[in-house]
């Protein structure tokens, strides 16, 4: 056990905390301060995996932003179902709990055993900059990235549309 | 020009821990997502569970995005850890987008309804 092998067990044990607490909490607001710890954790993990601009961009964007979205709709509709808490004897419970670990064995089994052993990879740790990041966004990628802002204006326009009092 | 963590004990990751630990995270957070989005009736909280599903996504792009495997073109390896990046970042953009739609849509049918369950929003069944 290495520092790193640990620290990695700790964040992914924080992150499967926080994905078991959004799925099987009682009410929506610990949902959401449990997607607040998966995000943070996973951005963590970010930065393990040498990516640190994504790793900010995640705990600003996701831990921030969309979570202050979903916090205000929960606070502003009124909490009707507090008891939507998965039944554990439903019968759409125990079906998706066996479809998810047939999927989750197969692949488990053909994707992910064959990456298990340990890679010795020399690899420059750069890619992960803003700089690097920076240069490829604005000149290779330069047209997805103005699609992407039209489509994120449409989606302003559009929520105020549908939220507006009456359309 | 320095990477930051080149200076932390993290900086021997790849050497230490395989690419098999972070796609098992990610395959775990996605089926607990997928469970999630199936199994719980409040909109918002299907929405979390859809989030936590491009979460793990996000995390599988940017594993295999650092760990230059066989499946990843070795001829430059450089090139596939910034596609990786590069995907994720637009990934991010769109469910930003997604959240802001969806829970105008969510708010527009509590509106209209007074309520707000996913079995009983079934207006539009033929």
């Amino acid at each position: 056990m290495t520092l790193n092998q640990i620290a990695f067990i700790v964040l992914s044990c924080l992150a499967l905390f926080g994905a078991v607490g959004v799925v099987f909490f009682n009410t929506p607001v610990r949902s959401a301060m449990a997607l607040v710890v998966n995000f943070f954790t996973l951005g963590l993990v970010y930065f393990m995996l040498g990516s640190e601009l994504i790793g900010i961009t995640q705990i600003m964007v996701y831990a921030g932003a969309i979570m202050v979205l979903f916090l205000f709709v929960i606070m502003i509709l009124k909490s009707t179902n507090d008891t939507d808490k998965p039944q554990l004897g439903e019968r759409r419970f125990i079906f998706s709990l066996l479809g998810a670990g047939v999927v989750f064995t197969m692949i488990y089994r053909y994707v992910i055993m064959p990456t298990m052993e340990r890679t010795n990879v020399q690899f420059t740790r750069t890619y992960g900059t803003p700089q690097e990041i920076g240069k490829t966004l604005f000149t290779q990628y330069a047209w997805p990235f103005e699609i992407v802002s039209m489509l994120l204006l449409v989606g302003i326009v559009g929520s105020i549309m549908l939220a507006k009092r009456r359309f | 020009m320095i990477p930051i963590l080149t200076h932390l004990p993290f900086a021997a990751v790849f050497d230490e821990i395989p690419l098999g630990w972070f796609l098992t995270l990610s395959l775990v957070m996605f089926t607990l997502g997928a469970v999630g989005v199936v199994v719980r009736r409040n909109p918002v909280v299907v929405f979390m569970c859809i989030e936590l599903m491009l979460n793990a996504v996000n995390l599988t792009f940017l594993a295999f995005a650092a760990y230059p495997t066989q499946m990843v073109a070795l001829s430059n390896p450089g090139e596939a850890a910034i596609t990786g990046q590069m995907v994720v970042i637009f990934v991010m953009a769109i469910a930003a987008a997604e959240v802001a739609v969806g829970l105008g849509i969510i708010m527009a049918i509590f509106r209209l309804r007074n309520e707000a369950d996913v079995d009983d929003m079934n207006t539009m069944r033929g």
